[in-house]
C-alpha cells in the first residue's frame, strides 16, 4: 500500500499520462489545472513539499506539474 | 389517501386518430385502436371482465365482457374489439346479462366457496364480477370434476400460488411475458387439465421466476397473493411514494393497514416504472421493521468499549462538542462528512450545508465517488452537464441498443423489462461486457453482438469502434458540423483513425475478434436510433472518465444525442445517486455542479446562509482516509453509507477510520463502518419521512411518509439537530422548505417545488424559466455547453497487472436479489436466492486449480485475502473471475486495490489481479474481523431503575 506522498505522486503521474496525448507541455498544464480544481489545499501543500524534498526522486513530468502548481499557487 | 383501487380500463391506451361512437346511448370520441372495453371505461361504464387488465394486451378468453354492436352478428368480446366510426354499442341487455351469468356460473362451479375466510375477501375481482353480473346460484352444483384439491405452492417467500383459486385467465402468464419479459410461466395441459405452471412445472422458487410480482398484481383472484396479505389482511389506506432501492426510481402505492405496511404495489401512473416492479421494491421492505434496527442514539469513548444508549440531547451535544474540539485542536479542515445516495435530496443538501456552513470547509463527498463520479466528469466535459440525456421511455424508440458495463436485468430490472420489450419488437442489441450477462441470450432476446472484452480495455474497444465509424465514412457529418466543436472533432477523428487504434490492432489486447468489433460499430452507426446504456463496468476503472468521454464521442459522431431513441444513459446504482450529486455532495462543487472556486456562485450561498465559504475544494473520500492515517483528518459525519464494506481496499478504510477521534455514523443498522464509530445516530427509512429522490433520468419524485419513524426523527431533522447544536440556527419545519432553498440557489432546480411535484407527479430537471415543464430529453437543439466537445481518449492501461502471483482478473458486480452492501436486502427473505457471495470461475481455470463447484476457495490479491465458495460457470471467460459484494462475511473489498480513475478517484473495482486456490477455512482477516465486529456491536445493558 502506498503512503500518502507516494499516492499523490502516483495520482499526479496518472493524470499526466491521461493528458499525455496532448503533448508534454499541454499535458503538464492540464494536469496542474486539474490539481488546482480537484485537490484540497493540504494535498496541494504536500505536493509542494514533495517538490522541495531532495530525498524524493520525482518522475520528471510530475516535477513539472508540481512546479506549475507552485506558480498557480 | 384512503384505500381505493387504481382504475383499470381493461386494455392499454391507444394513440390513433379520433374516432366517435356511441356506447349505451352516450356519444364519445376516443383514439382509433381503443378497445370498446376501454372506451366504455373512459365514460365510467365498466363492462364485466376477468381476463382483461389495462397493463396487458387484450386476450379475449374469459367471455365475460361480451357486448352487442348494432349491425354485427353475435356478441363480440369488448376487450378484443376495437372501436370504429359510428359504432353503436350496448353493454347491458337481458341477453348479455344471461350470457355473462352463465359464464360466471361455470367459473364459480369450480371455485372454493370460502369468500369470508379468503385472504382476498373484498379485494377480489372474481368476487366483484360475480356481484356485477348478478350471480345468485350455480345450476351445475359443486360436485362435478374440479380443481379444488390442487396443492398450494408456498415455496416463494413472498407470495403463494393456490391453484384451487385459479381461473386460468392467463393474466399471470401474460404479465410474465409482456410486463416482465422473463416468460417463466405457462399454461400447462389442454382443456380441463389446463393449469398454470412455472418453468417446467417446477415450484416458483426453483423456477426461472424472478419474483417481480407482476403475476401477483395481475391475478384477478387470490390464486397468486402476497403472503403479507394472507398474514395481515387487506389494506385500508394507500400512499404513493418512491422506492429506495436502485436508480430506476419506481413509484409504489404503499398499502397500509393502520400503521402497518401490508404491501407495496407498483403505481400504474409512475413515469419511471409504469406499474412494474422488481423483487426488491415490491417485496424486500421487511428491513424497515427488522429487529436489528437501532432506534436509540448511542455513544462510546473508544471503539473497544460497548455502546451506551443515551438521549438524543446527549448524543447531539456530544457530536457538536467533539467536532468543535477537534477543529480547535487540528484546524478547520480536520473534519468532514459523507452524504448518502439512499437519503433524500433534502437530506443530502443539508449534510453538505452542515459541512460548508457549519464545519467551514468543503470536506464533503458521497458514495457517487465510488460509482458514477466519472459520469459527472465525462458528461460535463463533453456535453456540459453531469447527467444522462434521455428519459427511460426513450428506449421504446431505439433501433439499436448498446449496453456496456451494465447488467440491467440484475441491477435495474424494471428498466430492463422495458428494454426487453423493445428488443422483442426487433431493436438490435450490442453487449460489451466481460461476462455473458442475461441480456446476451434470454427468452426471445439475443444480442446481435457480444463483445466479451478483457477487463480494463473499455477505452481501447470504444476507440476501435470509433476508428471503424470514422475510417469507413459512417460519421454523421452534418450533425457534427452543426452541433459540435469542429477543431476538437478534427483532432479526435485524426486520433482514432490511426491504424494502431483499429479493431485488428487491439484484438490481442481486448481478446475480441476484430470482425465482431467492426460489425458492432457498423450496426451502432447505421442501424437507426442508437442508444447507449452503461453502468459501473464503465466507471469503476482507472480510465472510467475516459470511457464515459469515449462513449460520448461515439454518440456525437453518429448524431445520436438530442433525439428520441438515442443518447447516453448512465444507469445509476442507488436510488438517489443522481440527486446526491445534484445537491452539491462533491467536495469541489455546489449544487447544480458549480465549482466552489466560482466567486459569484459562492456569494449566492454566502448571502443565503450568512457564512463565508471556503473557496478551495475539499477532500474526496479516499483522500480523507489518507489524511486520517497521516493524522490531519480527525472527525467525520457519515450519513447512510457503509464505507467499510462498500469502498475499496478495506484495510485502508479501516486504518483511516481507526485513526480518527470522532466517527459519527447515522444509519438504520449497526453497519460495518459503525464498528469504528464513536457515536451512532439512528436513521429513518424511506417509509418514515417526506422528501424527494432523483432517479437516473433526472426525474424528481416525492417520497411520502407512510409511518412514524421508529427513532422519532427523520434524517433531515437529525442533521438539523447537529447543525443547531453547532450554532447554525436552522429552522426548517418541513422538507419542502429545504427544496425551496435548493430551488432559489440552483438554476437547474429554479422551478421545482412540492406543489409542482404534487400536481405533476414528477418533473425532470432542468426545470426553470427556460424549461417550465422540465426536461425529459437534453441537448435537443444544442448542447448545454454550446458545442459538443470531442475528447481524445488515449488508452492508458491500468497499473493493476496480472502475473505469476496473481494470474486472474477479478471483476465485481451485483445480483438481482441483493442490493449494494446488502444492509437492507440481507434483512429480508431475499437471502433465499442469494445467501452468500460466490466466486464465478471458468471451468478451465477451476480444473487447473482442482476446484469443484461449491468448494471453498481462497481469493487473494496484493491488497488482501478472503474465502468464499466457487461457482463454476462459463459466463466468465478463462482468466476472469467474478463476485458480488453483498455480504460482510466475504468482504470482497478486502481484495480490491486503491487504484482509481485518473480524473475522479472512482475506485477500480472492476480490475483486480488475483489468485484462486482451494481453501478449507476463512482467511486471517475474516477471522479477526469477525471478532472485531462481534465485540464492536456490544450494547451496554442499562441498569434497571430502582
Amino acid at each position: 500500500m502506498m503512503n500518502t506522498r507516494e499516492h499523490l505522486i502516483y495520482m499526479a503521474g496518472q493524470i499526466f499520462r491521461n493528458f499525455a496525448s496532448r503533448g508534454e507541455e499541454a499535458a503538464v498544464s492540464a494536469t496542474a489545472e486539474h490539481l488546482v480544481l480537484y485537490w484540497d489545499p493540504h494535498m496541494k501543500a504536500q505536493a509542494l513539499d514533495i517538490l522541495d524534498d531532495p530525498e524524493i526522486d520525482l518522475p520528471e513530468p510530475v516535477r513539472a506539474v508540481f512546479g506549475k502548481l507552485r506558480v498557480a499557487a | 389517501m384512503t384505500f381505493t383501487r387504481e382504475k383499470d380500463f381493461g386494455t392499454p391506451a391507444a394513440s390513433g386518430e379520433a374516432v366517435s361512437l356511441t356506447i349505451d346511448g352516450q356519444e364519445l370520441t376516443v383514439p382509433a385502436g381503443t378497445s370498446i372495453m376501454r372506451a366504455a371505461a373512459m365514460v365510467e361504464t365498466d363492462i364485466p371482465k376477468l381476463c382483461a387488465t389495462d397493463s396487458l394486451e387484450s386476450f379475449g378468453s374469459c367471455r365475460l365482457c361480451l357486448v352487442e354492436i348494432e349491425g354485427r352478428n353475435g356478441y363480440p368480446a369488448s376487450c378484443t374489439t376495437p372501436v370504429a366510426p359510428g359504432m353503436v354499442v350496448r353493454t347491458e341487455t337481458d341477453k348479455l346479462r344471461k350470457l355473462r351469468r352463465g359464464v360466471m356460473e361455470l367459473y364459480i362451479s369450480d371455485h372454493p366457496l370460502d369468500c369470508l375466510t379468503c385472504s382476498a375477501n373484498g379485494d377480489c375481482e372474481l368476487q366483484d364480477q360475480a356481484g356485477a353480473v348478478g350471480l345468485r346460484d350455480v345450476r351445475f352444483g359443486y360436485e362435478g370434476e374440479n380443481h379444488l384439491e390442487g396443492c398450494k405452492d408456498e415455496s416463494n417467500p413472498y407470495f403463494t400460488f393456490d391453484p384451487a383459486k385459479c381461473i386460468v385467465c392467463s393474466r399471470c402468464v401474460r404479465a410474465c411475458d409482456e410486463t416482465q419479459g422473463t416468460l417463466a410461466l405457462t399454461v400447462d395441459g389442454r382443456g380441463f387439465a389446463s393449469k398454470i405452471a412455472a418453468s417446467q412445472d417446477e415450484d416458483f422458487l426453483s423456477s426461472e421466476c424472478v419474483s417481480c410480482g407482476a403475476c401477483v398484481q395481475a391475478c384477478p383472484t387470490s390464486a397468486l397473493i402476497e403472503n403479507t396479505v394472507i398474514e395481515k389482511g387487506t389494506p385500508d389506506r394507500a400512499v404513493v411514494t418512491t422506492c429506495a432501492y436502485c436508480g430506476v426510481g419506481c413509484t409504489f402505492r404503499a398499502e397500509m393497514r393502520g400503521e402497518e405496511l401490508v404491501r407495496m404495489v407498483p403505481w400504474k401512473d409512475g413515469k419511471a416504472n409504469h406499474g412494474h416492479s422488481c423483487v426488491k421494491g415490491r417485496f424486500a421492505w421487511g428491513y424497515a421493521r427488522h429487529n436489528d434496527r437501532i432506534v436509540n442514539p448511542m455513544v462510546r469513548g473508544s471503539v473497544d468499549e460497548p455502546w451506551r444508549e443515551v438521549s438524543w440531547e446527549e448524543a447531539i451535544g456530544h457530536v457538536a462538542r467533539e467536532f468543535r474540539r477537534i477543529q480547535n485542536a487540528y484546524g478547520t479542515r480536520s473534519i468532514g462528512g459523507i452524504t448518502s445516495s439512499r437519503c433524500t435530496n433534502e437530506e443530502t443538501f443539508l449534510v453538505q450545508k452542515l459541512v460548508r456552513q457549519g464545519f467551514g470547509n468543503n470536506n464533503v463527498d458521497t458514495c457517487a465517488r465510488v460509482c458514477h463520479s466519472p459520469t459527472g466528469y465525462g458528461l460535463k466535459t463533453t456535453f456540459g452537464t453531469s447527467a444522462g440525456t434521455q428519459d427511460f421511455d426513450s428506449v421504446q424508440h431505439a433501433d439499436v441498443i448498446l449496453v456496456i458495463g451494465a447488467n440491467p436485468t440484475d441491477g435495474h430490472p424494471v428498466f430492463a423489462s422495458h428494454m426487453k420489450r423493445r428488443l422483442r419488437q426487433g431493436a438490435k442489441l450490442i453487449v460489451i461486457d466481460p461476462r455473458r450477462i442475461d441480456l446476451v441470450r434470454s427468452p426471445h432476446i439475443e444480442a446481435s453482438h457480444h463483445l466479451p472484452l478483457r477487463p480494463g480495455t473499455n477505452v481501447a474497444m470504444l476507440t476501435a469502434m470509433a476508428h471503424v465509424i470514422v475510417t469507413e465514412g459512417l460519421v454523421d457529418e452534418a450533425y457534427v458540423h452543426e452541433r459540435c466543436d469542429r477543431d476538437a472533432y478534427a483532432e479526435w477523428a485524426e486520433f482514432v483513425s490511426d491504424p494502431s487504434r483499429s479493431p485488428e490492432a487491439i484484438e490481442e489486447l481486448t481478446g475480441v475478434p476484430a470482425q465482431e468489433v467492426r460489425a458492432a460499430a457498423r450496426l451502432y452507426a447505421t442501424g437507426g436510433n442508437a442508444a447507449i446504456y452503461y453502468g459501473l463496468g464503465v466507471t469503476e476503472h482507472s480510465q472510467g472518465s475516459s470511457t464515459v468521454m469515449a462513449i460520448a464521442n461515439l454518440a456525437m459522431a453518429t448524431g445520436n444525442v438530442g433525439k428520441e431513441g438515442a443518447g447516453v444513459n448512465p444507469l445509476r446504482g442507488q436510488n438517489n445517486v443522481q440527486g446526491a450529486c445534484d445537491m452539491g455532495s462533491f467536495p469541489h462543487e455546489l449544487s447544480g455542479y458549480r465549482h466552489i472556486s466560482d466567486a459569484e456562485t459562492r456569494a449566492l450561498f454566502e448571502k443565503d446562509w450568512g457564512a463565508t465559504l471556503d473557496p478551495e475544494p475539499g477532500l474526496r473520500i479516499p483522500n480523507m482516509l489518507d489524511a486520517a492515517t497521516d493524522g490531519t483528518f480527525k472527525g467525520i459525519f457519515i450519513q447512510g453509507e457503509d464505507i467499510l464494506q462498500s469502498d475499496p481496499n478495506t484495510r485502508h478504510v479501516a486504518a483511516g477510520l481507526a485513526a480518527m477521534e470522532c466517527v459519527v455514523v447515522q444509519d438504520l443498522f449497526l453497519n460495518e463502518t459503525a464498528n469504528y464509530a464513536h457515536v451512532f445516530l439512528p436513521g429513518s427509512t424511506f417509509l418514515e419521512k417526506d422528501g424527494t429522490f432523483t432517479n437516473a433520468e433526472r426525474r424528481i419524485q416525492l417520497v411520502r411518509k407512510v409511518m412514524e419513524p421508529l427513532n422519532g426523527y427523520a434524517d433531515w431533522e437529525v442533521v438539523q439537530l447537529v447543525a443547531n447544536a453547532m450554532g447554525l440556527g436552522w429552522g426548517y419545519t418541513h422538507p419542502s422548505q429545504i427544496m425551496d432553498e435548493i430551488a432559489r440557489l440552483t438554476p437547474t432546480f429554479a422551478g421545482v417545488n412540492y406543489d409542482a411535484l404534487e400536481q405533476r407527479g414528477s418533473v425532470q430537471w432542468p426545470m426553470n424559466e427556460a424549461a417550465p415543464d422540465g426536461t425529459p430529453m437534453m441537448h435537443i437543439d444544442h448542447f448545454v455547453r454550446g458545442k459538443g466537445m470531442f475528447v481524445v481518449t488515449d488508452y492508458v492501461p491500468t497499473d493493476e497487472r496480472t502475473g505469476p502471483r496473481f494470474p486472474l482478473l477479478l471483476t465485481t458486480g451485483r445480483i438481482l436479489s441483493q442490493y449494494n452492501v446488502g444492509a437492507q436486502t440481507r434483512r429480508t427473505a431475499n437471502v433465499d436466492w442469494h445467501a452468500e457471495d460466490r466466486l464465478e470461475i471458468h471451468p478451465h481455470d477451476a480444473e487447473n486449480r482442482g476446484v469443484r463447484d461449491g468448494d471453498w476457495v481462497s481469493l487473494r490479491s496484493r491488497a488482501g485475502e478472503t474465502t468464499l465458495r466457487a461457482k463454476i460457470t462459463d459466463r466468465v471467460a478463462p482468466g476472469v473471475v467474478y463476485t458480488t459484494f453483498h455480504h460482510p462475511d466475504t468482504q470482497a473489498n478486502v481484495i480490491t486495490t486503491d487504484f482509481s480513475d485518473w480524473a475522479t478517484n472512482c475506485p477500480e473495482y472492476k480490475v483486480t489481479a488475483v489468485q484462486v486456490t482451494p481453501s478449507n477455512g476463512p482467511s486471517d482477516w475474516q477471522k479477526s474481523y469477525r471478532e472485531l465486529a462481534e465485540a464492536s456491536r456490544r450494547i451496554e445493558t442499562a441498569e434497571p431503575a430502582e
